[in-house]
Formats: C-alpha cells, structure tokens, sequence
C-alpha cells in the first residue's frame, strides 16, 4: 500500500487525476454544508444572471451565473454531480459484477459456455453502444434504475473480454490445480482462489469504463433520457442552455467544464492505474 | 485464409441476426402501436381489428418468426409517421450520416496519425507533451459539449459557419471536426504508444545497425508494424461514429440516420427505429470484418491463432 501510494504521488498525472476525483466527490457529499443556492428554486428577477466574480461569497452572488429560471449554475453542478456520480457508480459496480463473474465462468468451464457467452459479446459489440442505451431507456422509461442498467448492461462485455482471458490463464496454474486435487467445489475455486487474482485487471477495467459510463449518463440525459425535471443533471443542463445559447454563454459552457474535467480525472487515474499493474492490460 | 475469412463471415452474419433480434424484442417493449397509430378514443373492437391486419394478435414466436423473414427480404414494414417503407425513409438519411462519418474518420486519421507519429518520435520533447495532453483533453471533452462550444464560438459570435443544417460545404465543417476530435485523439494515443513498443523491438535495432536509411527503417519497419492495432481500433471508433452520430446530428440538426431513429423513439415509430438500428449495425459488423481480414493480411500469424 505504501509503495502503491508512493507511485501514486510520484506519477503527477496519476496524482492530479486523484487529486481531482477527491475534489469532486468531495463536493457532492458535502453539499448540503456549503451553504449553496437551491439547485431547484430559481429567482425570475436574477434571470440569465452573467458569472459574477466580486463578493464571491455574498449571498446573491452568482460565480458562474444562472439559467433561464435564474437558478444558479455553480449549485445546479454540484448537485448535478450527486445524480451523475451515483448513477455512474452504480452502473460500474453493477457492470463489473456480471462482467467479472460471467468472464470467470467463461474462462474456467470453457467449452460450450464460453462459446455461447463469447457470441453474446459479439453480438453486443455489433450495436453501437448509444443506440443500444437509447432503445433500451426508451423502451423500459426513464429512472434511475432503468439509466443504471443500461449502463451497467453497456458495461459488462469489456470486463468479460478481459476477465476471460486472464481466467485462462490461471485455471492452469498450480494452485487452483492443487484446489482441485483436494476437492474443492467448483465454486469456491473461482470464488476463493481465481475472483481475488483478476480483481487487479477489474479494477483497472472499471476506472476506465466510470470515464465512459459518465460521458454516456450525460449524451442521455442530453437527449431527454435521463433524469428527468427539475432534478439538475449535467446532460439535461446542456440540453436546456442550448436554447440561450446566443444569449448566455454560461449556462452550456459551465456543465460541460465539469463533464469534461470529471472524465479527465478518472482518465488520468485509470491510464496511471493501468500502466502501474500490468501494461500489457493496453488495448 | 479462406479458412479464417469463412469463419470470421459466419460470424458476422450471427452478430446481425443477433442484433436484428435484440431490437425485435426491445422495439416490442416500447408499447402497442395499434394504440398510437389510431386516434384517440378509437374503439376496442377497431383497436383489435389493426392488431389483427397488423399481426400483432399472433403469438410473439410467430411475430418474429414472420419479422425475420421480411427482414431478409429487405422489408422493415411501414413507417408511422411517414406512411413509406420504413427501410426507403432510413435510406434517404444515409448519405447525410456517411458523409459526416468518413469526413471525420478521414480528418481523424490524418491529424491523429500524424500527431501520434510525431509524439513517437519526438520523444521527451515539447511536442510529445503537447500531443500527449491535447490528446488526453480530447479523449475527456463530451462530443456534443464540444460541438456546443464550436457552435458557440464559430457560428454565433464570429457568424462565420452555419449553426447547423445540411446543405453545402460549410454545414459539414463544424459537425466534422466535432467528431475528428475524438478521432484523432484515440489514434494519436494509440499509435504513439503501439510505435514505441515497435521502436523496443530487435528486428528495428537490427534495421539500425545494418545502417539502413531512418526512413527505410520508419516505412518498412515501424510504421507497418505499429499500424496494426490502429487498423483495429478504427474498426472500433467507425461504431462509435455510426453511434455517437446520434448526439451529433442531434446538436448541428443534421439529417442523418441518428436523427431519425431518436425521432423514431420519440414518435414510437418501431419500423423505422428497426430499419434504422439494424442497418448501421450491419454496416458496423461489415466494416469490423474487414478490418479483421485486413489484419490478417498485415499480420500472418492471425491465420494459425484463428
């Protein structure tokens, strides 16, 4: 652990991606305490309010302006990062729970079942992974758990592909050989003796998917597909300030900022954890 | 080869059916269309008579059964809101959405490929850096945000390019580079990387020392060599396009075929959001395959792994 947190700070990229995410998260948690504007009640006399940046912390101060409700923009992000980072956490976990489990399987058994879950990555990866969030949220409704599912179900396939492979692998070495002999379970071999040496390559997998799967989450939410009003989303507020666009720079400029710097962070974290445990995971 | 190129063709051919089915069963998810396309207060008994000329009264066995074998004719049924074949409506969208798609992915290459190699090569320099950062900027940027900000930046406050529709030259400018960014920032990255494992390798110190020309070295040796996954990879990013358009022409009002299956979700008109599905990812699972048979070309030990 000392020698992982001495890479860390040693990487800069990794750290500031780290340094970041803490930041962000931070926020999201601690929003209630830092006494911001409501997300969702507006002020009609403080309309398309430009950003303001003197008196910073004087109540009725705007730092990066308000929407065409006059709700302010600086709170809208912060809880719109509640929403995107819950739903985002989520849909790894969820993904990465089916994936791993379904590419231990597929790589321990081999055979017939790894063929058959293999054809269904296939055919997966044959629809473009938008289209195929954009069925589904349209089919079963717009919700929170709907938009973690989907998600989740974009997810699994890049855990399986990978998790698979590694599982091969292992299912030859000596100690899930000796595992057998005694005559352990199957189950608690994949359990017990594979699913704690492919967690490394799940967690880089899942670092790097939180970045896509975030990038996705705001794409549906920009289509109408997300969380719906009043309820602040990033994608949604994009969506919503494209309308003012000549008149308020501010209100689609902002929620982006966030988007992209929320994914930068995750990225730099990822490509560092990647290149810390295994290189070779590059695809 | 034949071998692996039949295989591979098999396989393909699974993946659409694969897909076709998917979008069969969700489409059926998406609510009665006898209900949508009668008007309001129609009574039961005109209700049922549409789901019987319409054959959704048939167990969903027989519906899909029946489904499969119009979509090998080439028939998705009739469109809701256009009362045309719903295949005819996807196929006048098409050129739009191709015309975007390879004018990014060509943009894409160009800019990625030459950024990429220079970031390989200039190694600890200030362009390396540059490349590497803009790249990583490029890859976190959401592609419709980007566009927002091109909109806002190109058409709004200096009035030089349209904000968006499809006509000449100028609509195409803003919609493209949106996409070539994304692009060109996952080749860069990518190629970068896959020649500096190529530039370790021993047949490249061989090259040098046999004292062959930097060139001859950089042709013949690295840039073959470390084009192979990249080969892969635009195979991968083609998918993204064909799906990420769906944003886009949705952000430039662009009238491809994205546009129209969000259009169709909208308006519940299943025969075109099946149409529509279906043949981008039937051109997504034809280019990847390919792509897979180019690479076996480029990389001969593909053949005996396969």
């Amino acid at each position: 652990m000392r020698q992982f947190l001495h890479a860390l700070v040693r990487s800069r990229s990794g750290l500031i991606g780290m340094v970041l995410i803490v930041l962000f998260v931070s926020a999201a948690v601690f929003a209630p305490m830092l006494d911001l504007p409501n997300p969702l009640r507006g002020d009609l006399k403080a309309r398309l309010a430009p950003p303001t940046w003197t008196g910073l912390f004087a109540p009725g101060v705007h730092p990066l302006g308000t929407d065409q409700l006059g709700r302010d923009i600086l709170s809208r992000i912060i809880y719109g990062s509640q929403i995107t980072l819950t739903v985002a956490a989520y849909a790894v976990v969820l993904g990465g729970i089916v994936g791993v489990l379904l590419g231990i399987v597929a790589g321990y058994f081999r055979g017939p079942v790894d063929r058959i879950l293999m054809r269904l990555v296939d055919i997966q990866l044959a629809i473009p992974l938008m289209l195929l969030a954009l069925l589904v949220v349209a089919a079963l409704g717009p919700s929170l758990t709907n938009l973690v599912v989907v998600l989740a179900v974009t997810s699994w396939i890049r855990y399986a592909r990978i998790i698979r492979g590694q599982v091969l692998a292992l299912r030859e070495r000596e100690f899930v050989q000796s595992a057998r002999a005694i005559g352990a379970s199957t189950t608690r071999i994949m359990l017990r003796h594979i699913l704690p040496n492919v967690m490394t390559p799940a967690l880089v997998v899942a670092t790097l998917e939180l970045a896509r799967i975030i990038i996705m989450d705001a794409a549906l939410s920009f289509l109408g597909l997300g969380v719906q009003p009043p309820a602040a989303s990033w994608g949604r507020m994009l969506a919503e300030g494209r309308v003012y666009i000549s008149s308020a720079w501010w209100i689609v400029t902002f929620p982006g900022l966030a988007i992209l710097l929320t994914v930068l962070s995750v990225n730099l974290v990822g490509d560092w954890l990647r290149d810390y445990f295994d290189p070779r995971l590059r695809t | 080869m034949t071998n692996y190129a039949l295989t591979r063709l098999g396989e393909a051919l699974i993946a659409i059916w694969g897909v076709v089915t998917i979008v069969f069963f969700v489409t059926r998810l998406l609510g009665d269309p006898a209900a949508l396309l009668l008007p309001v207060g129609a009574s039961p008994e005109q209700l049922e008579a549409l789901r019987v000329a319409l054959g959704l009264d048939l167990p969903i066995w027989k519906q899909y059964v029946t489904f499969l074998g119009q979509v090998l004719a080439g028939d998705f049924g009739q469109s809701f809101q256009f009362t045309r074949p719903a295949i005819g409506v996807v196929a006048e969208r098409m050129p739009a959405t191709i015309q975007l798609a390879l004018t990014a992915m060509v943009l894409g290459i160009i800019i990625g490929g030459t950024a990429g190699a220079i970031a390989a090569t200039q190694r600890g320099t200030f362009a390396e850096f540059a490349v590497m950062t803009l790249a990583l900027l490029g890859q976190a940027t959401p592609v419709f945000w980007l566009g927002i900000m091109l909109i806002l930046f190109f058409a709004v406050d200096l009035g030089w390019l349209p904000t968006g529709g499809y006509g000449d030259l100028r609509h195409l400018v803003l919609p493209a580079i949106t996409l070539a960014v994304f692009v060109s920032a996952s080749i860069a990255r990518l190629l970068r990387s896959s020649m500096l494992d190529v530039l370790k390798e021993d047949y490249v110190r061989t090259a040098r020392a046999k004292g062959l020309m930097p060139r001859t070295i950089f042709v013949w040796h690295v840039a073959r060599n470390a084009l192979i996954p990249v080969v892969t990879m635009i195979g991968i990013l083609t998918g993204e396009l064909l799906g990420g358009s769906v944003v886009t022409e949705t952000v430039f009002a662009w009238p491809g075929v994205g546009r129209l299956i969000v259009q169709g979700i909208e308006t519940k008109d299943f025969p075109v959001i099946q149409a529509g599905v279906a043949i981008i990812a039937a051109i997504y699972v034809a280019i990847n395959l390919v792509v897979d048979l180019l690479y076996a070309v480029l990389d001969p030990r593909i053949k005996t792994r396969a």
